[in-house]
């Protein structure tokens, strides 16, 4: 019995005490990545599921995003350490989502600064008591307001940080997979990290517009890059085919969810019939599939 | 010792967590005496069903639909439906009142579930009396949270309205019509902490809907409906006419008091309706 409590309570609490290092791969010349598995933030996880890392300068480091739990962004901090003796400068933040932001209380700091989309703090203060209250129950962790940390740098359009010989371009996206959707460039080694604009495995969730956000993909499949680390799933070297599997989920979400609200179909109908073919595409196709069709139809019925 | 300690710390957080029971003291404890003190309310699907999906995909859009069970006549029809969601911040959805020209008093809209909560729709007849149905909804977590995605885009169209019907409208007849309204009805739920965005609840308040002047459907609303409020309910139209809907909003100081507001706009859209 004893075991079974043990093994319930996930390897998670009982690693804590031991100063768990983050498990990160070298996917490029100084970028960190630690890719998070396809799960449902819960008890065992502890929301820790997302692809977080970090990029490291001659100056100084850049955290990207910094995991679902406080715990997840000291184990990537220990990670940082045993890999680079340079301190933390900037810890930037991808998007709002609880899984993205929740580590970021580790690296709070004298000479760290946050970065953020300029909507990033406007939706930490419109969603965080929510995420804050909801936390027990869905990830185990009691988390309170110190937990919410909104950036210190926001990013209007575009920003280069110089992390002394590597600079990196941050983009401001419009609404696409969030409102407050920022990616980074590496033009060192011309990795492109794409946070949660980008999906592989885990179903894309839409949190934003899909038609902004297909257009932003649009946008983006035009260039190359030599990697593109997406916010779930593996980093990929074979940009833009692999973003093929997403473009055609969320391109035909649009048309058909358009077909409906044109044939006098309402939101319940469209929920239950739209989009299934891919159910064995994606993981936690079940979980978020509903949810991105509910959020479509009421963004597209606005169409005229 | 430290082992210990932290076993004990996990396992409480796991008994604390994951309580979905179907819990109803917000409902028996504050809210039937805040709106129904002393009165009896019989519980039963036999005059209006309301339908919910137990799973709350999105929380900020969540389907409700009501159907009625009896028709409207002028001698007995139902007057009024009023709809809760238990345990959100603030529970009161709206208030809709119907007339024996609504032809049927069935209703369908968009709300915010906050967290695992009995939603509510309780009738009330035009002899007084009153009829309770009721479902338990999942709150789904994830990555969403009962707001709107997009505020700014919301607010750019703050105030657009229009209708939708069938395109063949059968006279004398109940017909469903659908009434979008833009607006990011803001909750004004946000953490003090990050003070640069304070923004007042500001919500949909009133949506008055007539068909050549006679009431249709008349609701009061409140920050549980969702962003872009959206009704569909049912008139009879025996000829030719104007189908219009009148709508308010407000601004309140606290999302969770009606004590301090302020009016804001009016709005108003017809359609000419054809049968
Ligand atoms: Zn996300």
């Amino acid at each position: 019995m004893r075991y079974l409590i043990i093994a319930i309570s996930s390897f998670f609490c009982i690693e804590t005490h031991a100063g768990v290092v983050l498990s990160i791969e070298q996917v490029a010349d100084g970028i960190y990545v630690h890719q998070g598995k396809h799960e449902w933030p819960d008890h065992k996880n502890h929301g820790a599921i997302a692809n977080i890392g970090f990029i490291v300068g001659e100056r100084c480091v850049a955290v990207i995003d910094t995991g679902g739990n406080p715990e997840e962004g000291k184990s990537l901090k220990r990670a940082i350490a045993k890999t680079t003796g340079k301190p933390i400068c900037y810890v930037i933040n991808t998007h709002v989502h609880p899984d993205h932001i929740f580590g970021n209380i580790a690296f709070k700091e004298p000479g760290t600064q946050f970065v953020g989309h300029h909507k990033l703090a406007r939706a930490m203060a419109a969603r965080g008591q929510f995420y804050i209250d909801k936390a027990e129950d869905q990830i185990g962790m009691a988390l309170s307001a110190e937990h919410i940390i909104p950036p210190d740098i926001e990013v209007e359009k575009t920003l280069l940080l110089d992390l002394g010989g590597r600079e990196l371009l941050l983009t401001a996206h419009p609404t696409a997979h969030t409102d407050n959707d920022l990616s980074i460039y590496d033009q060192k080694t011309d990795t492109l990290w794409l946070g949660d604009l980008f999906f592989i495995g885990h179903l894309p969730t839409l949190d934003g517009s899909l038609k902004g956000w297909l257009a932003e993909l649009m946008e983006l499949e035009r260039k190359s890059f030599k990697q593109v680390i997406p916010g779930h799933g593996p980093v990929v070297t074979d940009w833009p085919k692999s973003l093929e599997p997403q473009k055609r989920y969320l391109g035909t979400l649009l048309t058909e969810i358009r077909k409906m609200i044109r044939n006098g179909k309402f939101i319940e109908d469209a929920i239950e019939q739209v989009g299934y073919e891919f159910k064995g595409e994606w993981l936690l196709f079940d979980e978020f599939h509903k949810k991105n069709v509910t959020a479509a139809f009421a963004e597209l019925e606005w169409e005229d | 010792m430290i082992n210990k300690i932290i076993e004990a710390l996990c396992l409480a957080l796991i008994a604390n967590g994951a309580l979905a029971a179907e819990d109803e003291s917000a409902w028996t404890s504050q809210l039937k005496d805040q709106f129904f003190a002393g009165r009896t309310i019989t519980e039963s699907d036999a005059v209006i069903d309301l339908d919910a999906p137990y799973r709350a995909e999105d929380p900020a859009l969540v389907p409700l639909k009501i159907i009625s069970k009896i028709p409207q006549t002028n001698d007995k029809y139902i007057k009024k439906i009023l709809v809760l969601v238990d345990k959100n911040p603030f529970p009161y959805v709206g208030e809709f009142e119907f007339t024996p020209d609504s032809g049927k008093a069935d209703l369908a809209m968009r709300v915010r579930v906050n967290t695992y909560s009995f939603v509510r729709a309780i009738a009330e007849t035009n002899d007084g009396k009153l009829y309770m149905s009721k479902k338990f909804v999942k709150a789904s977590g994830g990555c969403s949270a009962p707001i709107g995605a997009d505020l700014d885009a919301a607010m750019k169209r703050l105030g657009k309205a229009k209708f939708r019907l069938s395109d063949n409208i059968k006279p004398g007849e109940a017909n469903e019509a659908q009434l979008f309204i833009s607006h990011p009805n803001i909750t004004g739920m946000q953490m003090d902490q990050v003070t640069r965005f304070v923004k007042k609840s500001h919500f949909v308040n009133r949506v008055n809907v007539s068909f050549n002047d006679k009431p249709i459907l008349t609701a009061k609303t409140d920050i549980a409906i969702s962003a872009d409020p959206n009704f569909r309910f049912y008139f009879i139209p025996e000829k030719n006419g104007i189908l219009k809907a009148e709508f308010t909003d407000i601004s309140c100081q606290s999302p969770t008091s009606r004590a301090n507001c302020k009016a804001g706009q009016s709005f108003t859209e017809t359609l000419a309706i054809k049968p």
